[in-house]
């Protein structure tokens, strides 16, 4: 018997070692293709980045140098248009949710819908905006008809309300109820205690969420195929294909020129120096006190 | 001077003469109730146009477009997708899609777990802080440099040193069939998901595991449990279903995914019971042949192949998304 | 200058909780009017009633008249106009946390649409040398924010506040419960000056308080008006038995 009980102690402390073990390796597991990506991607990228990377427009296929000019003026255009389409909307939406359907099941509904719409991939997007504004011929729909930036802007747009929508919702929740009191108190519309204390007491985490969905949209690809469709000159029209990042990326990476690789490197490593900033600047202001001085 | 000693002062008066702003308030809730139910015609707008344009494919091959196969007129083989001839069934990419996502959820889910667990549970303190932040910088990195890194460094690394070994010690049981010089296929696929649906999983397990009460935890320590036994029996047996939910979560993920897949699976139509082999997957035929479709019915082959992506992704997600919250608020339908 | 109010039949429920029954008094313009009672007696709901914050909460309900100076309340006008015209200060300081001190005092006028800046420095500082706040912060009125002064300091901030948008009355829901004995006293102070202003209604759960600032006083009791009478006389030779009894501490 007290064998027995000496070797179940035994196994019992050789299982939780063992666990342990396991643990810290799944860790290193998972960090290590992290710190593969970012190695690989600085060690091939850097050595691309110059200037002329900014400044210039690519080469035709074969031709050495050149640059994603045109990709970045882009993205910077589609992303200009999602974010007049999702942030409006999506911080609408969550005021809507924190400040009028509190506790109903409309609320509940909206709220379900906006976190199965964020699992949506963005190819089925990028489908649906081919479908809506792409393929038809509507004198109610701008830009229709044919492949456009305003397309593919209305595309990464859509992306961004969900997740507008519930981080806005969830930094409402947190300002103080006394606040509000007190903006009521003093006899202040409706809307205009909403927008000018409520909002604005929550802005720091607000703004945070409109900059965790831009920086999510901004590396999106696949919504982006069909709908601003690439463009190899540059370009700044809503009514033309424009080209983006990640799409000039994707189809530079596929191609057989090693000169294309390397653009593709040094576009990738932008990217992803703007996505690291934006989420470094999230995780700065975050832990600083969303709400830094409400009670 | 200021607010008067006698009579209405101008800022009594100035106060007097503002409405009462009701037709403003009014508007303003219902401009922010549009926000919101915006996001319910978002979803209803993508089913209609998706199912219209569809249409064609639909009334030509029916259901049986998702399971039936035609055989090549010439070598008698079966055959699946030939756009040129019109031959359309979306089999082949189903199973790519299945094979895929389940692949990278046999690498991920042991592996997120044991991050969360080492998170919540074992981690020092100092490290918490940093380790969380680098996965949050995992969730942050676009699937296109995933892809990219994965075609550049994985795909070599699969081909001269993983696959080689794979085939020697498991080639026996016919998953790990070397014959396809390339690296490329649906392990590469699977890995590269897995990579990418790590966080989700991880963050979310982690989320489910904090919520258990810290008096579960210490009714089974005080039981003279060890660590591990603390952990089985006092947080995974609680968050479960949350965990559960976590994981369909990083399955809904790695269904729709995109780019990263399309760049590594080898994207070709046909079924093969080897993993090492080229395959492709729903996602990934939508974006390598959309812009080039042959034909109207391709594309609407195409469309109706991201339709049956949407509804399965909704599906998984909205499964996902009830369990996630039967742990973290109690009751799905209660207001927090 | 004040005005009076008049209340009559006054009822109000949370939910299915009858808080306050039939409710009958007048308050006197330009005095100040002490509110007492055990907690819970509904005498917060009262002043909450007064300006029609009470209906803020989706389950709360009200029947009755309340007139303030030549106005029902319920009948002629919307609660936002009651509001400009009845100012609360709250039990726990509540500056708009984002805001300066400067944009905390004018945030009733400006966010009401006022826009003459050079009246709307005059307001601010008339409103802050009534609250008895202006040397403390008049260096610093656009740099410091309204969460970055102290517990009392806040206080009089939240009173210049109300003060700025000139009401007719002020309520005060137990404004220096939250505060240290110091900061009370000065609270008190400033009640004192201000009553020959504003109708003032401060609700207080300490008698002493009520005693020394106030000529009226009403005493609460499970959602009904006890005695209502001078303060004096309520605290020298009340005429029911329970005001006697909660006055001499001899109440729960």
């Amino acid at each position: 018997m007290a064998g027995n009980e000496n070797l179940r102690t035994r196994w019992r402390a050789w299982t939780d070692a063992g666990v342990t073990v396991l643990a810290i390796l799944a860790t290193l597991i998972v960090v290590t293709p992290l710190a593969a990506i970012f190695g690989y991607l600085i060690y091939k990228g850097a050595s691309s980045l110059n200037l002329a990377f900014f400044m210039q427009i690519p080469r035709p296929e074969g031709e050495s140098g050149g640059g994603m000019a045109n990709a970045i003026v882009g993205s910077g255009v589609l992303l200009l248009v999602a974010s007049l389409i999702g942030v409006p909307i999506g911080i609408g939406g969550g005021v809507f949710l924190a400040e009028f359907g509190r506790g109903t099941k409309l609320a509940n509904a909206v709220r379900f819908t906006a976190d199965v719409l964020n699992g949506v991939p963005s190819i089925v997007m990028g489908l649906a905006i081919y479908s809506l504004i792409v393929s038809t011929h509507s004198g109610l729909i701008p830009f229709s008809g044919h492949f456009s930036a305003f397309s593919g802007g209305v595309a990464l747009g859509i992306m961004m309300i969900p997740t507008v929508c519930r981080t806005t919702e969830e930094m409402l929740l947190m300002v103080p109820h006394a606040v509000r009191e007190a903006a009521l108190g003093l006899g202040l519309p409706n809307w205009r205690s909403v927008l000018s204390i409520t909002v604005k007491t929550a802005s720091p985490g607000i703004i945070t969420g409109c900059m965790l969905a831009f920086a999510r949209v901004a590396g999106e690809t696949a919504p982006l195929i069909f709908t601003a469709f690439g463009n190899a000159f540059m370009n700044t029209s809503l009514n033309q294909p424009i080209e983006a990042l990640p799409l000039q990326i994707w189809v530079f990476a596929i191609s057989p020129y090693d000169d294309q690789h390397r653009l593709a490197w040094a576009g990738a490593l932008v990217l992803i120096a703007l996505i690291v900033l934006a989420v470094s600047l999230v995780r700065y202001v975050t832990s600083r006190g969303v709400l830094k001085g409400a009670s | 001077m200021g607010p008067g000693k006698e009579g209405p002062s101008p800022v009594r008066v100035f106060l007097l003469s503002r409405g009462n702003s009701a037709i403003a308030d009014r508007a303003f809730r219902w401009l922010m109730t549009l926000c919101a139910f915006s996001i319910f015609g978002i979803v209803g707008l993508i089913a209609w146009r998706l199912m219209v344009s569809s249409q064609m494919t639909w009334s030509q091959f029916g259901l049986g477009f998702f399971y039936k196969s035609f055989v090549d007129p010439v070598n008698h083989q079966p055959m699946y997708w030939d756009p040129v001839n019109g031959y359309f069934s979306a089999v082949p990419f189903i199973y790519g899609t299945l094979v895929s996502s389940f692949l990278s959820l046999l690498i991920a889910v042991p592996l997120g777990v044991g991050l969360a667990i080492f998170l919540t549970e074992m981690c020092p303190r100092a490290l918490r802080g940093p380790l969380a932040f680098l996965t949050e910088l995992l969730a942050a990195i676009p699937s296109i440099v995933y892809g990219l890194w994965a075609m550049y460094a994985l795909v070599p690394l699969l081909r001269e040193y993983v696959n080689p070994l794979l085939t020697s010690l498991l080639g026996w049981t016919g998953l790990f069939n070397n014959d396809n010089p390339t690296g490329l296929g649906f392990l590469a696929g699977g890995v590269i998901l897995s990579i990418m649906i790590l966080p989700i999983i991880s963050s979310l397990t982690r989320e489910v595991m904090t919520a258990v009460p810290h008096s579960q935890r210490e009714a089974v320590l005080a039981l003279g449990a060890t660590r591990w036994e603390m952990i089985r029996m006092g947080v995974l047996r609680n968050a479960r279903i949350g965990i559960v939910g976590a994981i369909i979560l990083g399955l809904g993920r790695a269904l729709g995914e995109t780019m990263a897949v399309t760049m590594v699976i080898g994207n070709t139509p046909e079924i093969h019971k080897s993993l090492l082999a080229n395959g492709t997957s729903m996602a990934a035929v939508i974006a390598n042949e959309f812009s080039e479709a042959v034909s109207d019915l391709h594309r609407s082959a195409l469309i109706e192949i991201g339709l049956a992506l949407f509804l399965v992704t909704i599906v998984v997600n909205a499964c996902a998304q009830l369990l996630v919250w039967v742990v973290t608020r109690g009751a799905p339908a209660q207001a927090r | 200058m004040g005005v009076g109010i008049e209340v009559s039949n006054l009822n109000a429920w949370y939910g299915s909780n009858h808080t306050l029954q039939d409710i009958n008094l007048n308050i006197p313009a330009n005095h100040a009017t002490a509110l007492i009672g055990p907690s819970g007696c509904g005498k917060s709901t009262f002043v909450r009633c007064l300006n029609r914050m009470h209906e803020t909460n989706p389950i709360a309900r009200v029947t009755g008249m309340v007139r303030i100076g030549d106005r029902d309340i319920y009948a002629d006008a919307k609660p936002v106009e009651i509001r400009r015209r009845v100012g609360m200060v709250f039990q726990r300081p509540n500056p708009f946390p984002t805001m300066s001190i400067y944009d905390n005092v004018a945030a009733g006028l400006k966010l009401n649409g006022f826009s003459n800046r050079r009246a709307l420095d005059e307001i601010v500082e008339h409103s802050l040398r009534n609250s008895a706040l202006w040397d403390e912060v008049k260096d610093d009125l656009k740099k410091k924010s309204g969460a970055s002064l102290s517990g009392g300091q806040q206080q009089r901030l939240c009173i210049a506040r109300a003060l700025a948008v000139d009401p007719e009355v002020l309520l005060m829901d137990e404004p220096a419960s939250a505060l240290d004995p110091v900061s009370t006293s000065k609270i008190e102070d400033l009640i004192f000056q201000l009553k020959s202003q504003y109708t003032i209604v401060i609700v207080t759960h300490n008698m002493q308080q009520a005693a020394r600032v106030a000529e009226k006083t009403g005493f609460f009791l499970n959602g009904r008006l006890v005695e209502f009478d001078s303060t004096h006389k309520i605290f020298t030779n009340p005429a029911d038995k329970r005001t006697e009894d909660y006055i001499t501490g001899r109440f729960g």
